[in-house]
């Protein structure tokens, strides 16, 4: 694919989401589109971890929950505005990727995922047992939506697609400016195979740090959009088996590739709303689509059109 | 003193317990160096085929226990064939995400058969008994009796049966085990097999005290590979000993410390454990 057929293509796909809101009328579609995006900025993150540094981080869920829990409870309990509580959120969410960084990242391949799975169990108790802080179960209600900025007012669900749409071209974004840059490369490098990159001088360690604070930042930044565009904010949002959902977007979308966790999270979200009345049921579908991808497509949907596309650029 | 003997029972009974299901995990890791994430579905599953047998088909307590054991024991063998082989040569991030996937659909196959009510699996040793000023359950006692059995005869196979040892041999080494003539595939499955089977055996016992449904597996699982880190992954004894010092410290943490952050303590020793030794506990290579 040529440079220029590259950026038309880009160019259509920006206008085809900034003209949404003005086909689907239909406020519930628009906020299941929403709530696609959202998820989508989350495992942008993940990927970053994953599928660039080859790291499985199965505490994910958990850094989207101190991004949520943050916001929510600076707005609810010290009326904070969201966007000054939206900043303390993600920098609680990559100061939490600091600290965990600092000890799990010595470990490696499975004590790691074990590892970030255990953390993030651990803190989704907290959120679940501390009753003062987070209201338990009951979870936080009521969250305030974003106040306005000079005449622009984010009251109505069309403003707050905008305003989540802008999240997501952030957190592509940041993916595409890291795919393409050194850093970006040295992550690759990682996953290939941590000693050969630490023989060609690279700080493992340090550059690991990196990629979990990125990954941490876009979840973080992803659950204070949840807590307010949802308004409720409950444990249920940070435990495991939504890390493991985030999981299912990324390999379906394509492990490692740009498009891919937009791709992967969309494509799951709106095939589970056609399920309907089935979608508690929906990973009987999923578990074993998991299971053919990573053995068949472990590139998923974007890294499997690619090399068949390379292939009949070959023939 | 009272509540320490009386939490020191209620210590030994969850410490069976875990140690069946850290067991099967370090037989699964041992061998094939799979991070099992799906082995805490195959012991809910097992939980529920005890269940219906006892409650559907009336086949009374030992024989459902048995059935879910073969079931489950063929459900984790066809697994190996199907999912975990053919990933043998893919890089080891691919087996532990087949493993989300299996879990999912074990979790929404329980769903939609058996729905999100609790149940409890009625048992034959429902009487209470007192021993030396102690109280405990019959099936207290019956979990302690028949998960050291299993234990015992799992250790005897190991050490003193040809196929046992050949299980220790592919875990020692895949390579050399193929090259004395052992097919590792066939030691694979049956590591699986024995492994889902342990499983189910400790979902069934446990299921006359604790609660049947569709997520029981979530927290197990978590806390047995916490004791696997702890016992060092893949080995045996050191399964069976992380298994018992977990479920004391929580017996006691529960008792002395608080019970709503029971659940941390075994993640809290995973977390310290891992960050001192970030190889674990035992570790044999680096």
């Amino acid at each position: 694919m040529t440079l220029s057929r590259r950026y038309a293509g880009f160019a259509l796909f920006a206008a085809m989401t900034l003209a949404l809101p003005f086909v689907l009328h239909n406020p519930y579609y628009l906020q299941v589109v929403v709530g696609g995006y959202i998820a989508a900025i989350a495992v942008f993150g993940l990927n970053i971890i994953l599928g660039y540094t080859g790291q499985l981080s199965l505490g994910h869920a958990a850094f989207f929950g101190i991004g949520a829990y943050t916001v929510a409870l600076l707005e609810t309990r010290a009326g904070v505005p969201f966007w000054i509580a939206l900043v303390a959120g993600c920098a609680a969410s990559v100061f939490a990727g600091y600290l965990v960084g600092l000890i799990s990242l010595r470990t490696r391949g499975h004590y790691f995922a074990i590892f970030t799975a255990a953390i993030g169990v651990m803190i989704s108790i907290v959120f679940t047992n501390d009753q003062d802080l987070t209201n338990g179960n009951i979870g936080i209600v009521n969250i305030p939506p974003p106040g306005p900025i000079g005449p622009i007012s984010f009251e109505s669900p069309v403003a707050k697609y905008y305003l989540v749409l802008a999240a997501l071209a952030l957190a592509a974004f940041v993916c595409w400016r890291v795919r393409h840059s050194l850093l970006g490369r040295t992550f690759v490098a990682i996953a290939s195979s941590e000693d050969l990159a630490a023989a060609s001088g690279i700080d493992v360690m340090r550059n690991k740090r990196m990629a979990l604070m990125l990954s941490t930042f876009l979840a973080g930044l992803a659950g204070g959009m949840f807590a307010v565009f949802i308004g409720f904010l409950g444990p249920d949002s940070s435990g495991l088996d939504v890390t493991f959902d985030m999981l299912l977007y990324l390999i379906v979308g394509g492990l490692g590739t740009l498009a891919g966790p937009f791709v992967g999270t969309m494509l799951v979200v709106i095939l589970t709303q056609f399920l309907q009345g089935f979608e508690h049921y929906r990973l009987l579908l999923f578990g074993p689509l998991l299971v053919l991808l990573v053995m068949f497509f472990p590139t998923g949907i974007v890294g499997g059109i690619a090399r068949l596309r390379a292939r009949m650029a070959a023939s | 003193m009272h509540l320490f003997f009386q939490e020191l029972l209620n210590g030994l009974v969850v410490g069976s317990i875990y140690a069946l299901v850290a067991l099967g995990l370090a037989l699964v890791y041992g061998t094939m160096k799979i991070p099992n994430f799906a082995h805490g579905h195959l012991y809910m599953m097992g939980a529920y085929v005890a269940f219906f047998g006892v409650t559907i088909a009336h086949i009374g307590y030992w024989p459902a226990m048995l059935l879910a054991v073969v079931v489950l024991a063929a459900f984790g063998a066809l697994l190996e064939r199907l999912v975990f082989r053919p990933l043998r040569d893919a890089p080891p991030i691919n087996a532990v995400i087949a493993a989300v996937g299996v879990l999912f659909f074990l979790e929404a196959l329980a769903q939609l058969w058996f729905g999100a009510d609790f149940r409890v699996l009625p048992t034959p040793y429902d009487k209470v008994v007192h021993i030396a000023g102690l109280v405990a359950t019959q099936q207290q006692l019956v979990v302690v009796a028949a998960a050291s059995a299993m234990m015992i005869g799992l250790f005897l196979f190991l050490k003193r049966t040809m196929v046992g040892a050949t299980i220790e041999a592919v875990a020692q080494d895949r390579l050399g085990a193929a090259l004395v003539g052992i097919n590792p595939e066939r030691v694979s499955m049956l590591a699986f097999a024995i492994s889902a089977g342990l499983a189910a055996a400790a979902a069934t016992l446990i299921a006359s005290i604790n609660l049947i449904y569709p997520s029981m597996g979530s927290t197990v699982l978590l806390k047995a590979f916490a004791i696997i880190v702890l016992g060092g992954m893949g080995s045996i004894p050191g399964a069976i000993l992380g298994a018992f010092i977990l479920a004391f410290a929580e017996s006691f943490g529960a008792t002395y410390i608080s019970t709503s952050y029971q659940d941390v303590i075994a993640f809290g020793i995973l977390v310290v454990i891992l960050t001192v030794r970030p190889t674990g506990l035992f570790a044999k290579e680096a």
